[in-house]
């Protein structure tokens, strides 16, 4: 009888499985875990500091309904709008505290002390991101609002870094010591990858289109494509190496355009290759694909086999296609970070040089916006992917 | 008018097509039958190029279709394919436009002649102008790839199993419709099939293949009462010939002078019908209705019966 009444109960409650899990994954954390770390100077370990000790009392109080509410959204709002609203408000309010303590924390005027966001930040910030893409997906919105979303918050975020919000925590500290080295190798960063995504749509397209045409060619050049991708990268660097050394020694003038043994053109190089079987597998892919009904009808029709290549073939194969393209392009934003192991630059400098220096800030100076700009392009190609799939299905 | 000349296609040691020559006359349809693999697509795609003949020609008001690059000799011939092949990414107009634009029509022209096609083939422009084939069902999908092919007002049109992928009412009434657009544009219709029915229901002359030979090329009547192979009477079949006959004949044509009691029935019918209709009521003969609606002749069960024998 009580069982049963329990029972009754509990289903009219009707927790949210993945609320529980991540507010008391939140609330462990914030009870547990340093909120914040402040170091005496940028290389030696942290203080760690609770919560409750470095913010103001109206200030904590604030911060903790504002997490108290959405952990109870969480936990028992179904409808997603909510809880979108739930999760973007505990984020404000994560980042607001986190601000506060730095400004609280650090003594004026002194440049050497670090106040760094400490685990429970980072174990909150994560749990309430997963409740926002959670709501996120859970309101399907068209791709046209999605990549609005994506605008605005990065715009907001521009805006609130802009503005000096976080200027006394750790990153930013580290971003103000290497402001133009940062803007240098983020543009390098992003142009490794672009450009090597770029040359690898130019070779690869045709060499897909090869394969479709040419059956007999496709075992062969997807299986030298799929053992190039199995090599890893700082080997796939070092086998580089030999030969682009040896034409920088031949050719003076390729020296000079910066061909050498290290540096950027080894990089640019081997993310090419690594992007080839993507493409050229997606491109075959998108191409057998296509109805083979529509490609006899528009030969029979009269139109030059370029005509229906270009105007139906390649056409009703882009989506395919730019899905490759896709994860092309998010796989070389991350894998250009390696690069900086052999002087390409871009944003892995950073990483390396704080891995090296063991400034974990430096790190993140570097990690970060690799993470952001990975998210940013996936979002964005998946968002356009969803457009042409939709104006031809 | 078509005139094929001792074409051949040869792949590797296989022989797809083995020697066929042929006339198709202006204005007619023509229905190629056979078995799969009899060579009869094959046949029809030499005539338009999209496979090139290993020996004979294919002449085209009596030049040869390799006088001119092969693409624009397609522009010139319609051509339609069983599953229509419509571009999925395109709208039902820019479909319908296709070969139009490929010949650098003027817009105005070209939004003229696709409403006029859509209203053509019983598609409101303004309901279907706009729709992609995928909202569209399976007959009306067909109509427009009939319509895409007639765009350009081709004189000739080659159809490849065109209605081979309706179900049997839609395919019927798809049937009679091209006969319709036959009459109404006066296009020469060259049309794979391997349906009998369908090859006698719609072509004037069928050609017979198997194992990529021409083994008949005449009217259905000639086929049911002269087979010049056994291979053309095990296709056209024995057991109801007579009745197949029966079919290929309207009662206008058969009809005896003179009204008579009995039931009335349409001089655009067939025999077979009339004779359904006098063993259904029991009748002995019936009255044939002229185009005015007053009888004009009439049908006897004999007279009908004399007419389903060679």
């Amino acid at each position: 009888m009580t069982a049963a009444v329990q029972a009754a109960t509990l289903s009219r409650l009707r927790l949210d499985p993945l609320g529980v899990l991540l507010s008391a994954a939140g609330a462990a954390a914030l009870m547990l875990l340093p909120f914040v770390l402040v170091k005496a100077n940028r290389i030696v370990p942290g203080d760690p500091h609770a919560f409750g000790e470095v913010l103001p009392a109206w200030g904590a109080l604030a911060c903790e309904a504002a997490l108290l509410l959405s952990a109870v959204v969480a936990l028992g709002v179904a409808d997603a709008r909510v809880r979108l609203a739930a999760a973007l408000l505990g984020v404000v309010a994560l980042a607001l505290a986190v601000a506060a303590a730095g400004d609280a924390l650090t003594p004026p005027g002194n440049k050497v002390v670090r106040i760094a966001p400490g685990a429970a930040f980072w174990v909150l910030l994560v749990a309430l991101g997963l409740m926002a893409t959670d709501a996120t997906t859970r309101l399907r919105p068209g791709p046209g609002l999605r990549v609005l979303f994506l605008a605005v918050s990065f715009g907001v975020i521009g805006l609130v870094l802009a503005h000096g919000t976080f200027d006394n925590l750790s990153v930013m500290r580290e971003y103000a010591v290497n402001a133009t080295r940062f803007a240098h190798e983020a543009r390098r960063h992003v142009w490794l990858a672009l450009g090597s995504l770029g040359a690898a749509v130019v070779v690869g397209l045709p060499l897909g289109i090869l394969c479709h045409r040419v059956p007999r060619l496709r075992p062969g050049v997807l299986g030298v494509l799929n053992v190039i991708q199995t090599i890893p990268a700082i080997a796939l660097f070092g086998i580089l190496m030999a030969p682009l050394g040896a034409l920088a020694t031949a050719l003076p003038w390729a020296g000079e355009l910066g061909i050498r043994g290290i540096g950027a053109a080894p990089a640019a190089v081997a993310l090419f290759l690594y992007s080839l079987l993507p493409i050229v597998a997606n491109t075959v892919a998108g191409l057998k694909r296509v109805s083979r009904a529509a490609v006899e009808a528009a030969r029979g029709m009269g139109m030059t086999p370029w005509q229906v290549l270009s105007g139906v073939e390649l056409i009703l194969a882009l989506p395919v296609i730019l899905t490759g393209i896709r994860v092309v392009l998010v796989q070389n934003i991350g894998m250009v970070t390696i690069a900086a192991l052999i002087g390409g630059g871009g944003l892995g400098t950073f990483v390396f040089q704080g891995i090296g220096q063991t400034a974990i800030d430096l790190v993140l100076l570097g990690a970060i916006p690799i993470v952001a700009l990975a998210f940013c392009a996936a979002v964005l190609l998946d968002a356009l992917v969803e457009v042409m799939d939709r104006a031809r299905t | 008018m078509i005139t094929i000349e001792s074409l051949t296609k040869v792949y590797g040691t296989t022989t797809v097509v083995d020697d066929v020559s042929m006339a198709v006359e202006r204005n007619s349809i023509t229905a190629i039958v056979g078995t799969s693999g009899s060579g009869k697509s094959t046949l029809l795609r030499m005539i338009n190029r999209l496979v090139e003949p290993t020996a004979g020609r294919v002449l085209l008001e009596g030049s040869d279709t390799r006088n001119e690059p092969a693409h624009l000799l397609r522009r010139r011939i319609g051509y339609v394919i069983q599953g229509h092949g419509l571009f999925p990414h395109r709208t039902v107009a820019e479909n319908i436009a296709t070969v139009p634009r490929l010949l650098g029509w003027q817009p105005a022209r070209i939004r003229a002649r696709v409403e006029e096609l859509l209203r053509v083939f019983q598609l409101d422009p303004g309901a279907y102008a706009a729709a992609f084939p995928h909202q569209l069902s399976g007959g009306q999908q067909q109509r427009v790839g009939v319509a895409r092919a007639l765009a350009a007002e081709p004189a000739v049109l080659l159809m490849d199993e065109p209605f081979g992928a309706l179900d049997p009412i839609i395919r019927a009434k798809a049937q009679e419709d091209l006969l319709d657009i036959q009459r109404r544009f006066g296009t020469t219709i060259v049309l794979v099939t391997h349906d009998m029915d369908e090859a006698f229901r719609l072509g004037g002359q069928v050609a017979v293949m198997s194992a990529g030979r021409l083994l008949q090329y005449d009217r259905p009547a000639v086929l049911l009462t002269r087979p010049a192979d056994p291979f053309v009477s095990r296709l056209t079949g024995v057991a109801d010939r007579a009745l197949k006959l029966l079919s290929l004949t309207t009662a206008g044509e058969a009809a005896l002078p003179g009204g008579c009691e009995g039931p009335q029935v349409a001089a655009s019918v067939s025999l077979r019908e009339v004779l359904s209709e006098l063993v259904w009521s029991g009748a002995r003969a019936a009255a044939v209705l002229g185009a005015d609606g007053t009888p004009s002749g009439h049908l006897t069960v004999a007279a009908i019966l004399a007419r389903g024998r060679p």
